[in-house]
Formats: structure tokens, sequence, C-alpha cells
């Protein structure tokens, strides 16, 4: 049996409609992954310690434990004490979690890193502590770490992948669908890769412009 | 009868560790006056200074702004809306200028007042635009600082802390940073503000300035207020000698 890639185009429609459910995916668990990384980093380092601590369990757990267990104990396992996800859900708050953690880990530092001048100066205008987090220093932190963020985004792109394992039609599923009912192994996950890879193009073009669009609020 | 000075500081205090950084500084400046603090480097100028709006809170003694003591002791929650409130009149000026990278000239304007004194975005626009053309950086209003040299980063730092209508100005050398050829513009802002009656305390090294726009010169050398007085005494006619010492070297650096 050699490669025959004429048969690819026939299931174009369900690869491309994979494709569309690894975009929305990625997009909602970024998102996810952006807004909780800035909440676990604030929390972390000026959290009173009775939140502190179930962040840092939170962290520990996404950071110390492979995302294929956090999927499956997340959809499966969740379950067994009633929260019964619909597996799309359970593959957002997964990897949104996951990738939460390593973008709060950038940001902390980031936050760190902000020059003290900044929080005088808001400080001196009056703001309150919380106020001159919110207004300034956090903003400038984000900023500061854009492109390592960036970076975590493509990763995150690629482990969606994983969330196949749960049954979200994502591209690999589909392309997995798609081998089951063709034998094209190659074909299928070739077309896939391609797709991937087009996926990944268009998060970088965003990125980029991201990135131009703060260059001069650095 | 005798009326409350507008700024006063009684029997300042203040040590890092062993450090002892202000020894029993008491200073009192009265409204629309304009005070040069000068002084050797390490002389405790930027920690006398940071003391007043409680940046640096003193180990021992007070800050008070038109009798109302400044450094309260406090449950934290009760001092953080007090001092809070208390620095909306107190506006201040960095060496760094400090201003926020990610705002615009107008945002770092009109934050602080839309923040604490809820002003709405057409108010808090004019306000804005009235600040910066005060300082002649009206043109500049939707810039990031990122664009703007030293002294127009200045100029607007300085509309930043005007916008919020402080009753007193601090200044911890506000052209320190500045190359040459741009200290000039901010010490005209600066002029202007004094001839508007503005009650500033100035942290300066250019004797110049001080001598022209002061109203009095505090020279501080160890922590303490070694003399003080009008710039033509302080300046011609020194009566300590370490003042002597200090005005000497200063001629000397500036040939
Ligand atoms: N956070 C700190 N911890 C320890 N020592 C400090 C701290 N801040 C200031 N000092 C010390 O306090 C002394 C006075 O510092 P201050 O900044 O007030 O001096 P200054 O008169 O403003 O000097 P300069 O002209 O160099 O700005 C210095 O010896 C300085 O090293
Ligand atoms: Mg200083």
């Amino acid at each position: 049996m050699g490669l025959d890639f004429s048969i690819v185009p026939s299931f174009a429609g369900p690869l491309l409609l994979g494709a569309l459910w690894t975009v929305l995916l990625t997009v909602v668990s970024a998102v996810l992954s952006f807004l909780g990384g800035i909440a676990l980093a604030v929390i972390a380092l000026y959290g009173p310690w009775a939140i502190r601590l179930p962040a840092r369990f939170i962290a520990w757990l996404f950071m110390g434990t492979p995302l294929l267990l956090q999927l499956f104990l997340i959809y499966f396992g969740l379950v067994q004490i009633g929260i019964d996800l619909p597996a799309f859900v359970a593959g957002v708050i997964g990897l949104g979690l996951h990738y939460a953690v390593y973008n709060s880990e950038l940001i902390q530092t980031a936050i760190l890193a902000v020059d003290r001048g900044q929080m005088e100066a808001a400080r001196t205008l009056g703001l309150s502590r919380p106020q001159a987090l919110v207004r300034v220093v956090v903003p400038q932190a984000v900023r500061a770490v854009v492109p390592p963020i960036g970076n975590n985004m493509i990763a995150l792109l690629k482990d969606s992948a994983l969330v196949s394992v749960i049954g979200v039609a994502e591209l690999t599923l589909a392309a997995q669908l798609a081998i089951g009912r063709t034998y094209r192994a190659f074909e299928f996950y070739a077309a896939a890769a391609v797709l991937y890879y087009v996926i990944n193009l268009g998060m970088e073009a965003v990125l980029r412009r991201i990135e131009r669009r703060i260059r001069l609020s650095r | 009868m005798t009326q409350t000075p507008f700024v006063e500081i009684r029997h300042a205090q203040k040590s890092y560790g062993t450090l002892e950084v202000l020894r029993d500084v008491n200073l009192t400046v009265n409204r629309g006056e304009i005070v040069a603090i000068i002084g050797p480097s390490g002389s405790g100028k930027s920690t006398l200074l940071r003391a007043i709006n409680d940046l640096d809170p003193l180990s021992a003694g007070e800050v008070l702004l038109e009798g109302v003591q400044v450094n309260k002791t406090l449950p934290p929650r009760a001092y953080e809306a007090h001092i809070n409130e208390m620095r909306q009149h107190i506006g201040m000026v960095f060496q760094h200028f400090n201003l926020f990278p990610h705002l615009t000239v107008r945002q770092n304007v009109t934050m602080a007042p839309k923040l604490l004194k809820r002003l709405g975005e057409a108010e808090a626009n004019r306000l804005a635009e009235e600040q910066l053309a005060h300082v002649g950086m009206l043109e500049r209003i939707d810039y990031y600082p990122s664009q703007l040299s030293g002294g127009q980063k200045q100029r607007v730092a300085i509309a930043r802390a005007l916008a919020m209508k402080p009753k007193l100005m601090l200044f911890d050398e506000a052209t320190s940073a500045l190359d040459p050829e741009l200290v000039e513009e901010v010490n005209q802002v600066m002029k202007r503000l004094a001839e508007e009656h503005m009650t500033m305390i100035i942290v300066t090294h250019e004797m110049d300035f001080a001598a022209s726009v002061c109203d009095r010169v505090i020279f501080m050398d160890g922590g303490v207020v070694v003399e003080e007085g009008p710039p033509s005494v302080v300046f011609r006619t020194p009566t300590q000698e370490r003042t002597r010492n200090f005005l000497r070297k200063y001629l000397e650096g500036a040939k």
C-alpha cells in the first residue's frame, strides 16, 4: 500500500471542522491561561495565606504532573464527585490551568522586576497598593513577558492535541477518525500536521502584531 | 495668636539599622514658601523629603501638613485611607521621572484624578490638556513616554502631579538625570510654579537655581540641618564651617 493523498480532500470537511475546534480550544484556553496566570501571580506574591496556599497547591498540581493525567482527572475523575463537565470544558480547564501556572511563573518574575519607582510614583499620587498593582505594576509586567507567554501559547496549541483522548473532536481526533475509516495513517497525520502548522503560523502572526502594538508602551 | 505652619517637621529621626540618617531634624515651611534643601550626597536630603509624604516612614518624629499629622500611627486599614488622602495633597517629582511607560502622556495625567476624584472622561481630558499646556507639553498629549526626551518626561511628570491639585510639591533632584541642555526647560516650569506661589520643597544640587528661585535654603550634612536662611545669606556669608566647605567644593566642581 503506497502513499495516496488523493483520498484526503474527501475528508476536507471533517478535518477543517477539527481544525476549527482546535483553534477554538486553543483560543479559549489561552485566554484562561493568561487571565489565570495574572491572577495566580498576584495571589502568589500578595495574596493572604488563606488564598495563597490553595493557589500554590494548584500550581504544584498542574506543574508537577502530566497534562494527560490532569485531563483524565478533570474529565473522568470529577464525575465521581458529581462534577460532570462536557469534554470541551474539561479540556479548556485542563489546558488553561496548566498553562496559567506556567504564565504565572513568568508574570511573577516580571512583577518583581518592575522598577520600584513605579509603585512609588503611583502611591505618591494617592493610589492604594492594590490600585497601584492593578493600574501600574501588573500591566507593565504583563507587557514585559508577552514574547515568552506567546511561546507558551504555541506550546498550548500543540498540547491541545492531547484533548483528543477525552473525545473532543479537534484536529487530531478528526484525523484519527478519518484513519479509522480509510487506514491511511500517514496521509491523514500529515494532513493534520500541515493544518497545525498553518494554525501555528496564524498564531505567530497575531503574536507579532500584539508585540508591535505594545512596542511603544514599554 | 500663632498661625499653624503649613508644613512642620518635628524631631524627625530615621535610622537604617545602626545608621542614623536623620537626627532630630526640625523644619517649618510656610504657605507659598519655596525651600531648597542642599547638602552632600548621603546627607539625608531624599530621606527627609520622602518622609514628608511617608514614602520612607520616620523612625521617630512628626510631619504635619496644615496641622494634620501625616505620619499618624493608625491601624493598617485606617492608615491606608489616611495616607492615600494626605498624599493627594502632596505632589512629588522624582529624579528619574517615573512616568508610567504603558500609558500615554494623557493617561499618565488623568489616571489618578479619574480613579481618586471620580472625574469623568471629558472633565479628565480637559484637566490633562490644561495641565499639559501649562508645562508646554500639549502637543505630545497622545505620545508614550518612550517617545519623549528626558526634559519632556519630567515636565509631564510635573503635570501629572499638578493634576491632583496638590497644596505642596516635593522635588527630589528633578533635573539631575537630565542632559545639561534639557535642564533649563524643567527649571522654567518650576520657576513658573514658584511665581504662582505653589509651596515647594526642592532637593537640588543646582545652587544657581536654588539662589534664584528659593526663599530659603536648608543646608544638611550628616542627617542634621547645619544651617538655614535666605539664599543671599547661606550662599554668600554662611556662618558654619561645614557649609563653607560644601560650597567651596561645589564651586570648585563647577569650574
Ligand atoms: N533603604 C535604605 N537602606 C539603608 N540605607 C539607606 C536606605 N536609603 C538611604 N540610605 C542611606 O541613608 C543615607 C542618606 O540617604 P539619602 O538618600 O537621604 O541621601 P541624599 O542626601 O539624598 O543623597 P544624594 O545627594 O546622593 O541623593 C545614605 O547614607 C544612604 O546610604
Ligand atoms: Mg537623594
